[in-house]
């Protein structure tokens, strides 16, 4: 469907551009041709009326070329974000359906037979962009019925917004640490800490399994927010930043007779402001986002956050899973209204790995 | 004493002798104060970074070539034999090295292909900006279940496939499975990408490439001998983060097929998820010892091709 969608899109703005190309190169061609008239009266030119004619239809061409790839461009542009969008503006939409409506889309989706395996009948899955009634149910139930989902996503809050406060803290002192004095011995640390922020889970997993077991704090939230607070990303990204701050201003201030507190308190953190949200939006994603850590961390279900429960909703309650994803969801979209700029600001630091 | 020379004498002269006399001279009082105090503000995480990962990897290393955590008889290459002997391990092993393969360059070449696309004049580019970014910030686990749908067997993309006359396809419960996680991925990840290379191709000096048009230079000159050459470095970094964010796949397809899938979906996660799950340190250790090992390799090797490529080049 999407694919015919795109083709007719391009086919129309093809079109379409060529038509209003036209014209506006026309209009163009127009003006050139006064004042190549004007020119011609100078000169006295023979042939020019020709040449004329050729600079017109080439302008017409260069404009109309010009048209038609721009439409082009925001037509494949365009499919693109329908791809992108689509699966975000599904789940959302279909979580304004009622339980009878999911089950009868897709019960046959998540239904499971006795053997456990999927169960496929020869009915269509009915995949609907607009819900036929619109129904809060989902969201009444999720919110007021049953406390168990609102209690996993607190799981989650209380899981990730200390990691992103004290990772923060703790990067941010650290990071001013590298920026200041630096020696060999410093730059061979930041170093580690590249090499460290580059590893996979799969290898930082094991050490954090091995500390949190010695520390007894495996299967606590201990073991989840500790490594996280002390995680290398956040330092990283702030040492860049703070490097790029001139040299100058802290002389300024050092001259003035400020100590190191002082430069750090009214200087570079003031300066750091807007990098500091770009680093705690890139921490939250990643957190909010987490699977791994919980699952080994943590044995105990009720302390997992709402990421890994909503993959074990069960059959019967997979009508208030799309409402349960959208809940989910939310905290980040608002962060990503509020701090698009941010984000981006943040993932342009991260670019250039050689500080 | 010192302050009554540096005022009687010129401030050039003293630069230049300071110079040459080393850099030693110059540090003050201050300044080894200075440097005491910004050791203090590093102290936190570097203790913290210590004891939650350096140290412990060590430690990882140690029981890597012990034969186990009470005797610690040493065993030198054991453990690896032993890992590596292992079917589940080989197959984690090829299934991540294929996916990343695949995965990899899929995501650099495309998201380089949406960031030149918004580079060039057209319409609502903020806009399409922020659509592309908005995956990023989605939770996998609320995406699933809409990806469950669209890829189930009587789902809307075997309903597309079949237009074009390709048969039914059981996504999630075949060789498939392999093409869905790809398809996932990139939706993940190439926003991420595409906003580094937009902000690297607005790097790219003007007059540079107002230069090459005068001299009638192709636009795939342009793009191969200008473009290619000033995003060298990104180019690097967006291999290693996607490099890295291949290896995180194991979320997607846990998410999406819980902890038994098929086959040719079985990651290096879920290998390590089931021996986490037996206790066996020792083969954990070398497992993950072997994984550090390759992702040095890799990222030296990176390094490497970038000092080669781009060296000509001020970032």
């Amino acid at each position: 469907m999407t694919e015919n969608r795109t083709e007719r899109e391009i086919e129309v703005s093809n079109s379409g551009g060529e038509g209003l190309g036209k014209t506006d190169g026309a209009l163009q061609a127009e003006q050139e041709g006064i004042f190549s008239g004007k020119k011609r009266e100078g000169q006295k030119e023979i042939g020019s009326d020709a040449e004329e004619r050729a600079y017109r239809f080439m302008v017409r061409r260069k404009k109309a070329r010009r048209f038609v790839k721009k439409w082009l461009a925001t037509a494949i542009a365009a499919f693109f974000a329908i791809l992108f969008l689509m699966p975000i503006v599904l789940t959302i939409t279909n979580s304004f359906m009622s339980s009878s409506e999911i089950s009868s889309n897709y019960g046959q989706v998540f239904a499971t037979s006795d053997t456990g395996g999927k169960t496929y009948i020869s009915e269509k899955v009915n995949l609907k962009f607009i819900p036929d009634m619109v129904s809060f149910s989902q969201y009444i139930t999720v919110l007021l019925k049953s406390p168990d989902y609102l209690f996993k996503f607190w799981n989650s809050v209380i899981l990730v917004v200390p990691i992103v406060f004290f990772q923060l803290l703790v990067a941010v002192l650290a990071s001013y640490g590298f920026t200041r004095y630096r020696g060999r011995i410093k730059e061979m640390i930041f170093f580690l800490y590249i090499i460290l922020m580059l590893m996979p889970y799969q290898v930082t997993l094991v050490p954090n399994y091995l500390v949190s077991n010695w520390l007894h704090i495996l299967d606590t939230r201990w073991a989840i927010w500790l490594p996280g607070i002390f995680s290398p990303f956040a330092v990283y990204l702030l040492t860049k930043f703070m490097r790029r701050i001139p040299v100058s201003v802290i002389e300024a201030a050092q001259i003035d007779g400020a100590g190191e507190w002082q430069i750090f308190r009214r200087i570079c953190l003031p300066l750091c402001k807007g990098c500091l949200c770009s680093v705690a939006i890139l921490i939250f994603i990643d957190y909010w986002n987490m699977v791994e850590q919980p699952l080994i961390l943590l044995s105990e279900d009720t302390m997992h956050p709402l990421s890994v429960f909503l993959s074990k909703i069960k059959n019967g309650e997979i009508g208030l899973a799309f409402a349960v994803a959208t809940i989910y969801m939310v905290p980040t979209l608002l962060v990503f209204l509020y701090g698009e700029d941010y984000l981006v600001e943040g993932i342009t630091y991260q670019g250039g790995i050689k500080g | 004493m010192k302050i009554k020379k540096f005022a009687l004498k010129p401030d050039r002269l003293w630069k230049e002798k300071s110079e040459k006399s080393g850099k030693r001279k110059r540090v003050t009082k201050r300044d080894a104060r200075g440097r005491k105090v910004s050791s203090v503000f590093l102290s936190p995480s570097v203790l913290g970074v210590l004891v939650f990962f350096v140290l412990p990897f060590f430690v990882v290393f140690f029981y890597s070539v012990v034969d186990n955590p009470i005797s610690h008889q040493f065993v030198f290459l054991d453990n690896f034999k032993i890992v590596f002997q292992n079917a589940a391990f080989r197959q984690a092993a090829s299934n991540t090295m294929k996916f990343s393969v695949i995965a990899v360059p899929l995501a650099v070449v495309l998201s380089l292909g949406l960031a030149m696309l918004l580079d060039s004049k057209m319409p609502f580019r903020s806009q399409f900006r922020t659509f592309f970014l908005t995956p990023m910030m989605v939770p996998i686990a609320s995406i699933v279940l809409i990806w469950q749908v669209l890829f189930h067997y009587n789902g809307m993309v075997n309903d597309i496939t079949a237009l074009f006359g390709a048969g039914k396809v059981d996504w999630l419960k075949s060789e498939h499975a392999q093409v869905v996680i790809i398809v996932l991925f990139l939706w993940k990840n190439l926003g991420y990408n595409m906003i580094l290379f937009m902000a690297a191709l607005s790097s790219i000096p003007k007059d540079i490439l107002e230069v090459a048009v005068l001299e009638s230079a192709k636009p795939w000159q342009i793009f191969l001998f200008i473009k290619i050459r000033y995003l060298s470095s990104t180019l690097l970094f967006v291999t290693i983060m996607s490099l890295i964010n291949s290896f995180k796949v194991f979320r997607e397809i846990y998410l999406l097929t819980d902890d038994y899938p098929y086959p040719t979906v079985y990651m290096m996660q879920h290998f390590m998820n089931n021996t986490f799950g037996n206790l066996d340190y020792q083969r954990l250790s070398a497992a993950a010892i072997m994984m550090s090992i390759v992702m040095v390799i890799i990222i030296g090797i990176l390094f490497l091709a970038e000092n080669h490529f781009g060296r000509d080049v001020e970032g």
